[in-house]
């Protein structure tokens, strides 16, 4: 009977987890713009995925470029071509692939530095906390175009070394949210418990303080996917950019460096930034509506 | 202040406290003593309570008395010898008494079932490894449970603490504590926070763990009425001093502390004394009257009668000592001292 | 007392929460009045409904509850009157002290200011200085010093909260004061205090007083009259001392007795409480609502809830088994 008790706890245990998720989905489910925002997600993310399917991969190939120069869109080429006479359209649909991979590299980065920072100097006392907490702030206030601008020079331009300088600028955000976050949950009597019942530091952070902060970070890692997706338009569209490769910023950069606008080619620049606009929006959607799923106070009656 | 003659100073006494002070420093920078010097000796199997009023010091010292809090001076003794804070030591205390902490809606983590918060302890401690009767874990914490008052335990195994009643959530606190076999359980504020009628279920179930387990209960409250239905022993403090303590008939029923004799006219249940509703409130720990800490409330002083028996300079400048934790009913007044010194 | 003008009546009230999960019974048919210069008490537990009963009073209830029955402040319906009507009633006709003022206070701002806020509210055309002296003297009725209207929430103790709190319901000069458990979370002694001053405030501002808490105790030194609730309905009612000293409910005897009388030789080591919890308003139990926790509970008990009846006059009791061996 007492085995009986193990197993079926765990199997009960699972069954549980499973209604929560359903739960959590309901509650999700409600929030219309949160839903919009996971529809439109979903379709760039199976765009990203399915990019082979949707699109000739030698259309990206600056030698084996099949349209002219700067067509307009017609139907051939839904939105045109560029400069160099790619379509945009496949410019546009791989382009996805590494914004959106950058980005959520980034974010991983971000999120793994800031939290570990975040916890210990929310966590420990004297010293330790201080200098964490001072490097943490130091960061932060470090202008981040100059830092990004050294950063890609040192570290030369390519899709990793983008998504280390994003990554390197942003955990400071997520580490003061999870900091003030862990300082909170310190003082509650829950915690008081555990040390009394004899736990360590170390388990005292992984059994309580790390569940509690975690939908937090949840939620706040859309929501940096979001930045981190905009500042890679932004560093590629400065020129920081992998050359070798199509993202959205370095499609607007080049719409910019070729006057599309006073020429009038706004197939290459609109496309590009609306398909930003669009992504940067859903994660951000997504992200608050997760923020009202796992903080009951934020939810409407 | 190790004194040379060492041991226990009751016997039997399984913790005790010796001449603990405990000091924090305001945000202002003022020294503020929660405790100020206090003498406490529990022994097995025994319940005592600690009654005091906000700014008393009571939950300072219990949690003193488990190591959550180092004393600035005085030291605290399990069986005889002085407690170590390292982490071995700490962790041997705890095997040997736990405490339920005030608030038990915030004692439990929100994002924990039931069924881990009380295998914490468990986990913690191995005392799966080291059980006599070979049980597993779920045994363990079914059989804590049981013990709680749970009944039956695999149906809360995984509810979660918003899903519980208060009551429940007290019990669930208790069984995360009795997990560990402990010898002595500090409570503090066991029954304040829950409703009226299931008050005398959870003061039940401290008495009867007390009968089966041998298990003392040191009970930190404001509540003489839950002194009076559960402990052999009581103590009374005030500002960080205990003021009178003694066998809970000897200090309720014949009180001698004015402090004491107030607290209890004003209890509504008891018609026999005249109220007497003290002015003011409990002073600031950091600005600590001089002589009897009490003096400036205490309406022996106010009506004259420590003018008439010839000690009320004493009260207002000379400092008492602090009570020893001998069992017998003791008062730290000085008019006490007077008239107790009167024959007849 | 009974030709006196009747402050607060209510009749039949029922409340009930609209949620997805249906309609969940909060208070299920109330009759309770306060008259002038009187003190009413209301006594039970969490989810007895007390609470959800004091909200209709200045028609505060959230807003998935409907409200059915009457609830005549000064002979106005609360419920069906205009808005601009009720603004007027509201803190100058009826104030409520709520439970857990104490942190209702506005941190950032000095208590007095406060205090005065009901006051510039009701009248905007008031000098100034009327103002601040109109404080002064609320605060003086509440036993603290001018000094303390300059104080911020923080630096006051909990029984100097609770009293700014009462100052605030004087404010606007209601002849009726709804108290919600105004002494929980307060030292004993504090507790007194209070209790003290809320009866000196009855007899010299001849207001009349309804006070709500789980503490039969409390209720039993400051006030006439008792009604004991359990489940949203009123299962007892009497003088408060014929509530605390001679119960006729098994639930308002499990009440009474839960805090011992003192030196009785018969409570020591004799804890009395209530098995179980008070019901869950989405499954009540059949019948009466109090069967499954009652140590006199029979058979019967179970077929239909118990009505209201007197059993002596003045003595309503929602019991068949009152008088019973």
């Amino acid at each position: 009977m007492t085995t009986g008790a193990t197993i079926s706890s765990a199997a009960l245990a699972r069954r549980r987890r499973a209604e929560a998720w359903k739960r959590n989905w309901r509650l999700f489910r409600r929030n219309r713009a949160g839903l919009f925002g996971l529809g439109l997600l979903v379709f760039f993310i199976l765009l990203a995925i399915c990019a082979p399917l949707l699109a000739d991969g030698d259309g990206l190939d600056l030698t084996t470029a099949p349209g002219g120069v700067l067509e307009h869109p017609s139907g051939e080429y839904w939105l045109g071509t560029d400069d160099s006479g790619r379509p945009i359209l496949t410019l546009l649909i791989y382009g996805a692939r590494v914004s959106l991979f950058v980005g959520l590299l980034a974010t991983l980065m971000a999120m793994v530095i800031g939290t570990l920072i975040g916890l210990a100097s929310g966590f420990l006392e004297g010293w330790p906390a201080a200098v964490l907490f001072r490097l943490t702030e130091w960061f932060l206030v470090i202008p981040f175009l100059p830092l990004a601008l050294i950063l890609a020079t040192v570290l030369g331009r390519g899709l990793f070394n983008i998504a280390l300088v994003i990554g390197i600028t942003s955990w400071p955000a997520t580490a003061l949210l999870i900091r003030s976050q862990t300082l909170s949950i310190k003082e509650r009597p829950y915690l008081e418990r555990a040390r009394l019942l004899g736990a360590s530091k170390w388990q005292q952070v992984t059994g309580h303080v790390l569940p509690n902060v975690t939908p937090m970070i949840f939620a706040n890692t859309t929501l940096t996917v979001a930045v981190a997706i905009l500042t890679e338009t932004t560093l590629s569209f400065l020129g920081l950019g992998d050359p070798t490769r199509v993202s959205w910023g370095t499609m607007l950069d080049g719409a910019f460096s070729v006057g599309a606008i006073t020429t009038g080619a706004w197939w290459y620049i609109v496309p590009p930034g609306v398909c930003v606009v669009l992504v940067v929006l859903a994660f951000t959607l997504v992200g608050q509506a997760l923020e009202e799923v796992f903080n009951p106070r934020l939810r409407s009656r | 202040m190790s004194s040379p003659e060492g041991g226990p100073l009751l016997e039997g006494a399984l913790l005790e406290a010796r001449g603990v002070q405990v000091e924090f420093v305001t945000r202002s920078g003022h020294a503020a003593r929660a405790l100020d010097g206090v003498d406490v000796s529990v022994r097995r199997g025994e319940v005592l309570a600690i009654v005091g009023e906000s700014g008393s010091g009571k939950t300072t010292l219990a949690r003193t008395l488990i190591g959550l809090q180092r004393p600035t001076t005085g030291e605290v003794l399990l069986e005889g010898r002085p407690l170590t804070y390292s982490t071995r030591g700490l962790r041997n205390l705890r095997s040997r008494v736990q405490m339920v902490l005030q608030d038990a809606s915030a004692s439990l983590n929100p994002r924990q079932t039931v069924y881990e918060s009380v295998a914490e302890g468990i986990r913690l401690h191995k005392t799966v490894a080291s059980d006599e009767q070979a049980r597993n874990e779920a045994e363990l914490v079914s059989a804590a449970m049981a013990e709680a008052g749970l009944r039956p335990p695999e149906r809360l195994f995984l509810r979660y603490p918003h899903e519980l009643s208060g009551g429940q959530k007290q019990r669930v606190l208790i069984a995360g504590a009795l997990a560990l076999r402990p010898e002595l359980l500090l409570a503090d504020e066991p029954v304040s926070s829950l409703d009226a009628s299931i008050r005398g279920e959870i003061l039940a179930l401290l008495l009867k763990l007390r009968q089966e387990l041998g298990m003392g209960v040191v009970v930190v409250t404001h509540d003489l009425g839950l002194a009076w239905n559960i402990a052999d022993r009581i103590a009374v403090m005030y500002l960080g001093r205990v003021v009178e303590c003694g066998t809970t008939e000897e200090v309720l029923t014949a009180p001698k502390h004015p402090y004491t004799r107030a607290l209890l006219s004003v209890v509504p249940e008891i018609e026999e004394l005249e109220p007497v509703v003290l002015t003011g409130e409990v002073p600031d720990p950091s600005r600590i009257p001089t002589g009897c800490r009490f003096h400036p409330r205490c309406p022996a002083l106010a009506d004259g009668s420590a003018e008439r028996a010839g000690i009320a300079d004493a009260c207002r400048t000379a400092p008492l000592e602090i009570l020893p934790a001998t069992g017998l009913h003791r008062v730290a007044c000085h008019l006490d001292r007077v008239l107790s010194a009167q024959p007849g | 007392m009974s030709g006196a003008t009747e402050l607060l009546a209510m009749r039949d009230v029922h409340v009930a929460y609209r949620t997805t999960e249906g309609t969940l019974p909060a208070v299920r048919g109330v009759d309770l009045v306060v008259r002038e210069g009187e003190v009413v008490g209301v006594a039970g537990e969490s989810g007895c409904g007390k609470s959800t009963l004091v909200s209709t009073v200045l028609r505060l209830q959230p807003k998935d509850a409907v409200v059915s029955g009457d609830v005549e402040v000064l002979g106005q319906d609360v419920q069906t009157i205009s808005w601009g009507d009720l603004r007027v009633l509201r803190w100058a006709s009826a104030s409520i002290v709520f439970q857990g003022a104490l942190h209702s206070l506005n941190p950032v701002q000095r208590v007095g200011r406060q205090i005065a806020e009901p006051i510039l509210v009701h009248e905007p055309a008031l000098p100034a200085d009327q103002v601040q002296r109109r404080v002064v003297e609320l605060l003086d009725q509440v036993g603290l010093s001018a000094a303390r209207g300059r104080a911020y929430p923080h630096q006051l103790s909990g029984g100097q909260k609770q009293r700014v709190m009462i100052a605030m319901a004087l404010a606007c000069r209601p002849r009726l004061i709804v108290a919600d458990e105004p002494t929980t979370a307060l030292d004993v002694m504090v507790q007194a205090q209070i209790l003290d001053l809320l009866r000196d405030l009855v007899r010299d501002l001849g207001v009349g007083l309804l006070l709500i808490s789980h503490d039969l105790s409390v209720l039993a030194d400051v006030c006439d009259r008792v009604l004991v609730m359990y489940a949203g309905r009123v299962v007892e009612a009497g003088t408060a001392d014929q509530v605390f000293t001679d119960p006729l409910h098994p639930y308002s005897q499990a009440l009474s007795g839960a805090f011992p009388r003192i030196g009785d030789p018969a409570a020591r080591y004799a804890p009395a409480g209530l098995a179980g919890d008070p019901p869950d308003p989405r499954a009540l139990p059949s019948g009466c609502s109090f069967s499954p926790r009652c140590p006199r509970a029979v058979d019967r008990c179970s077929e239909a809830e118990p009505p209201l009846v007197e059993v002596a006059p003045g003595r309503p009791v929602a019991c068949i088994r009152v008088g019973e061996p």
